[in-house]
């Protein structure tokens, strides 16, 4: 089964479709790149290079921008990508009121 | 699959004397401030499997929202009879909240703790009338009732993200056969749809109608932009959504794809078929918190608009289900299937593994709202899920732009 899909043909990600653990092979437009950590299902992969404030987009539509540059093949998340219009709020960030 | 909606989607409804059809025949017991919470629960919980349903509202201070909702519900075409709890001192309004529960013509008592003799006295003679209306409302007329009289809700809780790409866009598939058969779809959480306020306003019935939906967005994103919180929980992230308009995304595919003909408020209930944002979020400047709190105030909403089954989309694997109107657990996630099957309905990750399309689960969301209707109960209701959270508002009503098709 492929382990990815598109959602949209505009979308610059491509979304898990299983989980997959670290070192699994995964194929972004003809090329292999192998994962560096496990992923769950329904994360985000880069579809191509992206540069520091690029749109991400997905469902064809910009869900964010990118805070840094981001190669083809690596997993996008809070570490590499903000929101246009609230901050995304996690336990991890929480810990800072503690 | 089309059923044409002058054909019944059940003919056992329930006929309520102010003419509304109901899928249940619910005792709805509110208690009217926290203090009565007790002795309202001690009254209902022996007859939980029966039907009887707890509600109420915690607060001592008056509040318009609050008592507009609790008047709505306790008029829902599933509630049958109303069992009021006060305790005797707060601020609800309580004898407006009879009088109007009268006028429908239910069977409805107020008991008042500090009237009747305390607490033991008060669970007594609360069971007491609960028996013998349990037995009054096997009389209630059962008739056929067609799918435009029916109203339908959803609600997204615990999204991941499978939601947007699986059981989300399978209940708008879901709409749009509900609404190509003049039934009422009702899609929500305006902070839900940060993101999206362009691509929504071009689905409005008229141009005014789009400023409107746009307009409400914005007021979301400002007020959540207030709180310093988006609706956007620690699961969200850890199921792969990064941002709010992310989630919002696929949150505003459960809307589907049929022209959008108002805008409502809680509390209000559209007349005639077709698709309705209900906007959550106060009007004014931000007074009481968070719009709504959890999962269950969005749902108890829903219904006090008239929402007789709720389409309710998870990812992670929310568990809940609701007072008065049973809630459709739609799984997005294959793996979370697998692991809560016993809470779900609908496995829609099955379109994931490829053995489904969207089309095939809208179809199977459809035909489980018909046996629904019919008094299939869902897996919430089986497990006796019946929560119910209400808290505090303010709105300004809509005006007569928010539903141009009824003109």
């Amino acid at each position: 089964m492929k382990s990815t899909i598109l959602l949209s043909p505009t979308d610059n990600v491509l979304v898990l479709t299983q989980s997959l653990p670290a070192g699994s092979k995964i194929e972004v437009q003809g090329a292999t790149y192998t994962l560096p950590v496990s992923l769950g299902l329904g994360h985000k992969i880069a579809a191509c290079h992206l540069n520091h404030g690029d749109k991400i987009l997905k469902y064809g539509v910009p869900i964010g921008s990118a805070t840094t540059a981001i190669q083809r093949g690596e997993h996008i998340h809070l570490h590499n990508m903000k929101s246009d219009y609230l901050p995304t709020y996690t336990l991890d960030s929480a810990h800072q009121y503690h | 699959m089309n059923i044409p909606y002058s054909a019944p989607i059940t003919e056992n409804a329930f006929l309520r004397k102010d003419g509304k059809k109901g899928i249940r025949n619910t005792i709805a017991v509110a208690y009217l401030v926290e203090c009565a919470h007790h002795v309202a629960r001690q009254i209902q919980t022996p007859f939980q499997e029966e039907g009887v349903h707890l509600i109420g509202f915690s607060g001592c201070y008056p509040n318009d929202y609050s008592h507009e909702m609790l008047k709505k519900l306790c008029t829902h075409p599933n509630v049958g009879a109303v069992l009021l709890v006060s305790l005797g001192c707060e601020g609800f309004n309580r004898n407006s909240l009879l009088q109007f529960i009268k006028e429908s013509g239910r069977p409805v008592e107020l008991h008042v703790i500090q009237q009747k003799g305390g607490t033991r006295s008060s669970v007594e003679a609360g069971r007491q009338w609960v028996k013998e209306t349990l037995i009054q409302l096997k009389s209630v007329p059962r008739v056929p009732m067609t799918l435009d009289e029916l109203i339908v809700g959803t609600v997204c809780g615990g999204s991941d993200g499978t939601s947007g790409i699986t059981a989300n866009p399978s209940i708008g598939r879901a709409f749009d056969l509900l609404v190509s058969q003049n039934a009422t779809c009702i899609f929500e959480e305006t902070g839900e749809l940060i993101g999206c306020e362009q691509i929504m306003a071009n689905r409005a019935a008229t141009p005014e109608l789009g400023a409107i939906l746009d307009a409400s967005i914005s007021k979301a994103a400002k007020y959540y932009a207030t709180l310093g919180h988006g609706s956007f929980a620690p699961g969200n992230a850890d199921g792969g959504l990064t941002t709010q308009e992310e989630k919002s995304m696929g949150a505003y595919s459960k809307s589907g794809s049929s022209q959008i003909s108002g805008l409502i408020k809680p509390g209000d209930i559209p007349s005639k078929g077709g698709l309705y944002l209900l906007d959550v979020v106060p009007d004014g400047e931000v007074r009481f918190g968070f719009p709504n709190i959890n999962d269950s105030a969005e749902i108890a909403e829903l219904i006090a608009c008239g929402s007789h089954i709720i389409l309710f989309s998870t990812g992670r694997g929310s568990v809940v289900g609701s007072a008065i109107s049973p809630v459709i657990k739609v799984c997005a996630n294959p793996e979370t299937y697998r692991n809560l099957s016993e809470d779900m309905d609908v496995n829609a990750g099955e379109i994931l593994e490829g053995q489904r399309s969207l089309d095939e689960i809208g179809s199977e969301i459809f035909r489980l709202i018909a046996r629904v209707s019919d008094g299939q109960q869902t897996a919430s209701e089986s497990l006796g899920h019946q929560e119910f959270v209400l808290g505090y508002k303010s709105f300004e009503p809509i005006g007569p732009t928010c539903h141009p098709t009824y003109s």
